[in-house]
């Protein structure tokens, strides 16, 4: 039987704001694990937390409740809702990787340095690095001569597959990937769809959102479905 | 962990005669600094963190929040009034507030960087470019002419001023241009750790665009570990990975920066965030 890489117990995540005194649950009691070399694919309508729990596994959410367990390459449990800042940074530079739905980055740097950037924070010569992120963005069919120009002018879809190779160059042990199909055209999919076929039989492990529900079908070895947590306005109480 | 580069703990530094009320009548809750009783300024109090090698520290806040002074505090320009921060280097550790005035100034000069907002507190006008550069160099045990003003060349072209201008007053260079041989001077001894003081704040948009590639560029090719202090959130978001978040001397926030900006905690964070364009 294969350990988990991810275990995510009872996660929860309540935003307070403080402005307008209510909080927002934005995800509760959600519980799955991941394994490597498989998909988990999350479902379930926009509002169910979907985002919320990638977010909070890569901790741009401060988790509310619970417990992230991950199992590092060294062998030891760290529970990432918990793991000092400095902990996550090494692991988001080394272990787990984030394909977001929008590619951020700078507007004067080319598609082959946005897509490197992991490697270049990582230590890898820049030529060496460039090299990588050449091939990757060959293999997303992104054309060649868009390579040495910033992706601002790019559309949808070869920006995703800009964002796409990016996430994927460092080889994370675990990817976390929200709607990395979300702009692409039917060929341009089954590319990814190849791709991320192949990241399994590497052994990498990933916990997924798609918009298809074609696609979960054909690529989910567990699937999650959330639903949104009850909304609650409670205003502080007044104290006399 | 041995990776970490600063230490800093309780720095804390309060300009006035100080009463027992100083603490606790200021601060964010009261909406001030300044105290009530006895009109001291709590510039900064209780200030905790650790900043790692090769880390870029943001520090956020509006003006009087204490980011400025705690910088200052850590590069010998304020004397604190309470705290302390240890210096790692090289497998010794460094009280840095226990040294004497001498190894301050040593530590200053060879093993820290600064750059300034205003270019008149971290470059001589008296002085060419080059001149300001060879200056540093001279501390940090290079005696020889030629090797220095190679050096100090190397430095300027590494920066984008061209060689031509290395004689040049910089009295006589543009904003961006002066914040560049700042830079320049700052890096001349190689320091690991370097302190950068609201260093695009009033210049034009493209040229704050090229000081923080240049300062990324930098940090890659180095592993300089930084410390930037800004009111501004985009320079917190392209160059820190972790951020502190002050106001009225107080650090009411801290977080990994896309948490700080995507979840913020506090109350002020909340508002702050809101408030970017």
């Amino acid at each position: 039987m294969n350990t988990a890489l991810l275990d995510i117990q009872n996660y929860g995540k309540t935003f307070r704001l403080h402005e307008r005194d209510i909080s927002i649950p934005s995800a509760s009691h959600v519980n799955l694990s991941v394994y490597p070399g498989k998909l988990t694919a999350l479902i379930g309508p926009t509002g169910a937390g979907k985002s919320s729990v990638l977010k909070g596994v890569y901790r741009t959410y401060l988790p509310s409740a619970g417990s992230i367990l991950f199992r590092t390459a060294a062998g030891e449990i760290v529970d990432l809702a918990q793991a000092d800042e400095h902990r996550i940074l090494e692991l988001r530079k080394t272990e787990i990787g984030f394909v977001t739905q929008f590619l951020h980055c700078l507007p004067r740097k080319s598609a082959l340095d946005v897509v490197a950037e992991p490697l270049f924070a990582r230590g890898v010569p820049a030529e060496e690095a460039r090299g990588h992120a050449a091939d990757l963005l060959a293999q997303l069919a992104v054309p060649a001569h868009l390579w040495n120009v910033p992706p601002a002018t790019f559309s949808g879809g070869e920006k995703q597959r800009v964002n796409l190779a990016r996430g994927l160059i460092a080889q994370p042990r675990l990817l976390l990937l929200d709607e990395p199909t979300a702009s692409l055209d039917p060929a341009t999919t089954e590319r990814v769809v190849a791709h991320i076929e192949t990241l399994k039989d590497t052994g990498i492990a990933m916990l997924a959102i798609f918009h298809h529900p074609d696609l979960v079908k054909r690529l989910a070895d567990d699937v999650i479905e959330l639903s949104p947590p009850v909304a609650i306005v409670e205003p502080e109480e007044e104290i006399a | 962990m041995s990776n970490k580069i600063l230490s800093v703990r309780g720095l804390s530094r309060i300009h006035g005669e100080q009463c027992p009320l100083c603490i606790s009548s200021t601060g964010p809750e009261h909406d001030t600094n300044i105290c009530p009783h006895c009109g001291s300024v709590v510039a900064a109090h209780d200030v905790n963190f650790d900043l790692y090698r090769g880390e870029i520290l943001g520090i956020i806040g509006e003006s009087g929040s204490g980011k400025s002074s705690t910088v200052k505090m850590l590069y010998f320009d304020e004397e604190p009034t309470a705290g302390s921060a240890t210096f790692y280097d090289g497998g010794v550790q460094h009280d840095m507030f226990a040294l004497n005035a001498a190894q301050q100034r040593s530590m200053r000069n060879k093993r820290f960087g600064m750059v300034y907002q205003n270019p008149h507190l971290g470059l001589n006008f008296q002085i060419s470019a080059g001149g300001n550069i060879a200056e540093r160099l001279l501390m940090s045990d290079l005696r020889h002419y030629e090797e220095i003003r190679t050096r100090a060349g190397d430095l300027l072209a590494r920066t984008e001023v061209s060689r031509a201008r290395m004689d040049k007053n910089p009295k006589t260079f543009s904003g961006g241009m002066q914040q560049r041989v700042q830079i320049a001077k700052a890096l001349a001894t190689q320091p690991p750790l370097l302190f950068l003081d609201e260093v695009t704040t009033g210049l034009d948009l493209s040229v704050q665009a090229a000081i923080l590639d240049l300062i990324l560029e930098i940090q890659h090719e180095l592993g300089t570990a930084m410390i930037v202090v800004t009111h501004d959130l985009g320079v917190i978001r392209l160059l820190a990975g972790r951020t502190l978040v002050m106001k009225h001397g107080r650090v009411i926030g801290s977080g990994l920066t896309d948490q700080i900006l995507e979840d913020p905690q506090h109350a002020y964070t909340q508002r702050l965030v809101a408030s970017a364009l």
